[in-house]
């Protein structure tokens, strides 16, 4: 009995798969466990593996093809079995996938009902459609000029379809090209977020023009004009209202339409994975209220500490083990730090599973390291090891990067002293580590050369208060500066 | 101006044309004796005789193509059909003879012939007697087809129809024969093909003819209590179009809405929209919207019927979504 395989879910962010590579062929015998092709998701590229025996019949998309978590991707069954009808299933499937595919998604995980509407791709540069001639400006006697800056009512960037057009019903594009108002700059009411006509116009502060909408300057000498929209109208001379300024382009030169531009601009398709860190980053910086803790540690005993231990068992173990280890140990002594806001309730997790950021070429991974306070350093230190090497190169799997309740993300190899990390959701802090200098500090009534490491932990105050923060970030200060309790 | 029904408004311009020409003759079932069905041909059979208002045998086949060839040895008739639903009996004379002898014969025929007769749907008269026709003879073309939405267009219509050289399709909304409208005094006529703004408005264009320009008044009416400025076209005449009217008044709101009481599929209101698509298209703020009788035969039960039709409910809607209130 032939039947369709599905784009599979190969990690709980995963929203869509690029299909790499196929590893077999129409025809070829399949035994379970055997490699169908690679797939790459938003963190990896990984084997998608058949749990069935029989003969691949037809491959559905082909290689390099993005589609939708549970969309048709191959038919598989006896071998010669009539795939006519379940072909034409799964084409229909196909064809409404965009909207079966988010249904799905959106039934395992709420959030995944929000992007529809958010571009995959920039908006493309317009053909310059509202670019009145140049002329027009230069002219003796210009008819009477726009507002030369003009306030949207509303700041959301303008919606783009997939393909990065603005969508914008003919009527709205002919009135923002006579106005020489740039559509890109709006958001659309209408259906999908399609500009309509009364965006337009609230953009030009005319017509049916909500009160945030800013009138002509000319307009705004008139006696009748109502305050608000005098007020809005001298935005540019007075701190602009909390609204999108959109330049108008009578004034200005637009290099879309006139002067080739001057550089080439590499434009470059958002990858899953920068996708899922844009919207992962995004989500956790708009939502979540971050505060900020810093403490400097002093690293002389902690240096030396590691120093001993290299020689002693011939183990390299990295400052970032270190804090790791630190770090999970201070997470059991202050349990409420080791949690996470969830709907109407902060869930304090039992076990430490600490993740660590990891750069690579396109982006940033985050392998855990489970169990992390129960750990050895040497454990420690060889997971982190195999996780960075994993990472370059793309092999790890949704499994390792999943389920962690904190983070440490260390930029002292690059030089940094430090910085403040963007919260990983759904933790509830994150440990910024900075480099270990060697600085003048006073020791003993005297000037001498210390190591100092600055730690920067952001929490949300949603879950962890200021007082809470305090005591992680002094716990794993305190665990640093006395190495021997790491050994505990 | 007087006050008259749609139905004593289509008697005068008979009786006026036939007082005017005598090469006019009214035909049909029960046209004479019985006054018409419709009470349309009341008193006519006294004025005129027996010879220019002549009851025929029920068999439309038959008096419709005795209509067509009266029209092509000279004479001017005006033929009427029970209703419309009757008129798919005759469609092989309409369409094949009515339509086409004067193309056919380079010219040497003209025919002058007014088919008229009720269409659309009553009250409860079940899936065979509620149909609107109009798709079907606009889609043909040799036929003019003529649906006036009150008493003065009927009358100036129908008298433009007689006077015309081409066979008229002249289908009048069953249930609007008893409307009451103001007309002019004396001798008037309405160009055919030539279109009417029943209410100004600057918000949206609804189009209508027929009965649904009565629903798209009533929707405007009450659109008007939310601030909607709805502008009312009715083309009048649905063959040849009066395109321009049209165009201009989408041209100057930026939405369309069309009703239609016909079913959706390949409806006159589709071809209007093409060309409002075509001509407006910069001027669109929304897709124009089409509201229609249900793709389905009439159902008899009164509350589904009710449900089949577009009433101003529905146009409303659609009103609303054109200007993205919904």
């Amino acid at each position: 009995m032939a039947q369709i395989l599905d784009m599979p879910r190969l990690s709980d962010t995963m929203k869509e798969g690029v299909l790499r590579k196929w590893h077999k062929k129409e025809g070829d015998a399949l035994a379970p466990g055997d490699v169908i092709a690679e797939v790459e998701t938003d963190k990896a590229t990984m084997d998608f593996e058949s749990f069935d025996e029989g003969v691949l019949l037809k491959r559905l998309i082909g290689d390099g093809d993005a589609v939708p978590v549970g969309a048709p991707v191959a038919i598989i069954g006896a071998a010669g079995e009539d795939i006519e009808g379940i072909l034409e299933q799964a084409k229909g499937r196909a064809g409404g996938v965009g909207s079966s595919g988010g249904a799905k998604a959106a039934a395992t995980k709420p959030a995944a009902t929000k992007p529809a509407a958010v571009p995959a791709t920039p908006p493309k540069p317009e053909a310059a459609p509202t670019a009145p001639p140049q002329a027009a400006s230069a002219a003796p006697a210009p008819p009477p000029a726009r507002v030369t800056r003009t306030p949207v009512a509303a700041s959301a960037p303008a919606p783009v379809a997939g393909s990065g057009k603005t969508l914008a019903s003919p009527l709205a594009r002919r009135l923002a090209a006579d106005l020489g108002i740039d559509l890109r700059g709006l958001r659309g009411s209408g259906p999908g977020g399609r500009i309509v006509e009364r965006d337009v116009k609230a953009a030009s502060g005319g017509g049916d023009a909500p009160a945030e909408g800013a009138a002509p300057a000319e307009e705004s000498e008139s006696p009748d004009e109502s305050a608000p929209r005098a007020r809005s109208s001298a935005a540019s001379a007075s701190p602009p209202p909390p609204a999108a300024l959109v330049p108008d382009r009578r004034s200005e030169p637009r290099p879309s339409s006139a002067a080739p531009p001057q550089t080439d601009d590499v434009r470059k398709p958002l990858s899953l994975m920068r996708k899922t860190i844009a919207r992962r980053m995004l989500e956790a910086k708009t939502t979540i209220p971050h505060f900020y803790l810093e403490a400097e540690v002093d690293m002389d005993a902690a240096m030396a500490f590691r120093d001993q231990v290299s020689e002693v068992h011939g183990a390299k173990l990295s400052v970032n083990d270190l804090c790791i280890k630190a770090a999970a140990l201070a997470l059991r002594r202050v349990p409420a730090a080791n949690a996470s806001l969830e709907d109407d309730a902060i869930v304090q997790h039992a076990r430490v599973d600490v993740g660590m950021a990891v750069a690579i070429d396109d982006g940033l991974l985050t392998p855990v390291i489970r169990g992390a306070d129960g750990k050895t350093l040497g454990q420690i230190a060889a997971e982190a090891h195999d996780f960075a090497a994993r990472a370059r190169d793309r092999k790890l799997r949704p499994e390792d990067m999943t389920g962690s309740t904190f983070t440490v993300s260390n930029l002292g190899m690059f030089g940094i002293t430090a910085f403040s990390a963007i919260i990983n959701p759904p933790e509830a802090a994150i440990l910024a580590v900075g480099n270990v200098r060697k600085v003048p500090i006073v020791k003993d009534r005297a000037i001498t050369i210390g190591q100092r490491m600055f730690l920067t932990l952001s929490c949300d105050h949603r879950v962890v208060d200021g007082a809470i923060g305090a005591k992680l970030l002094s716990a794993i200060v305190a665990i640093l500066e006395r190495p021997m309790t790491l050994a505990f | 101006m007087a006050k008259v029904s749609f139905r004593e408004a289509l008697n005068q311009a008979m009786a006026e044309e036939m007082e005017r020409d005598d090469r006019v003759f009214l035909m049909g079932e029960e046209v004479g004796h019985y006054q018409g069905a419709y009470k349309v041909s009341q008193g006519l059979l006294a004025r005129f005789g027996e010879k220019r208002v002549v009851d025929t045998p029920i068999v439309e086949g038959g008096f419709v193509g005795v209509g067509i060839g009266a029209a092509m040895v000279g004479l001017r008739p005006i033929i009427e059909l029970m209703t419309w639903n009757f008129s798919l009996v005759a469609a092989d004379q309409i369409i094949n003879n009515a339509a086409k002898i004067r193309q056919m014969s380079g010219g040497q025929f003209t025919l002058p012939v007014v088919f008229r007769g009720p269409g659309g749907s009553a009250h409860q008269l079940a899936s065979q007697h509620s149909q609107s026709t109009e798709a079907f003879w606009t889609h043909v073309p040799g036929l003019k087809v003529v649906m006036p939405s009150t008493p003065k267009d009927a009358k100036g219509l129908l008298k433009s129809a007689v006077r015309d050289e081409n066979p008229i399709v002249f289908i009048e909304g069953e249930v609007l024969y008893g409307d009451q409208g103001e007309i002019p005094d004396g001798e008037y006529t309405i160009p055919l093909g030539v279109g009417d703004v029943k209410r100004v408005g600057r918000d949206v264009t609804i189009i209508g003819w027929s009965k649904m320009a009565k629903v798209a008044l009533e929707a405007a009416a009450r659109l008007e209590a939310d601030g909607i400025d709805a502008e009312v076209v009715d083309p009048r005449t649905l063959r040849p179009l009066d395109e321009e009217l049209i165009v201009g008044s989408v041209r100057k709101t930026g939405r369309c809405v069309i009703l239609e009481e016909g079913w959706p599929y390949n409806g006159v209101g589709a071809e209007v929209a093409y060309r409002v698509a075509r001509a407006c298209f910069d001027d669109l703020d929304a897709p124009v919207e089409r509201v229609t009788g249900a793709d389905l035969p009439m159902p008899y039960n009164a509350g589904l019927e009710h449900r089949c039709i577009p009433t101003p409910d529905t146009a409303i809607e659609a009103v609303r979504r054109v200007l993205y209130l919904e």
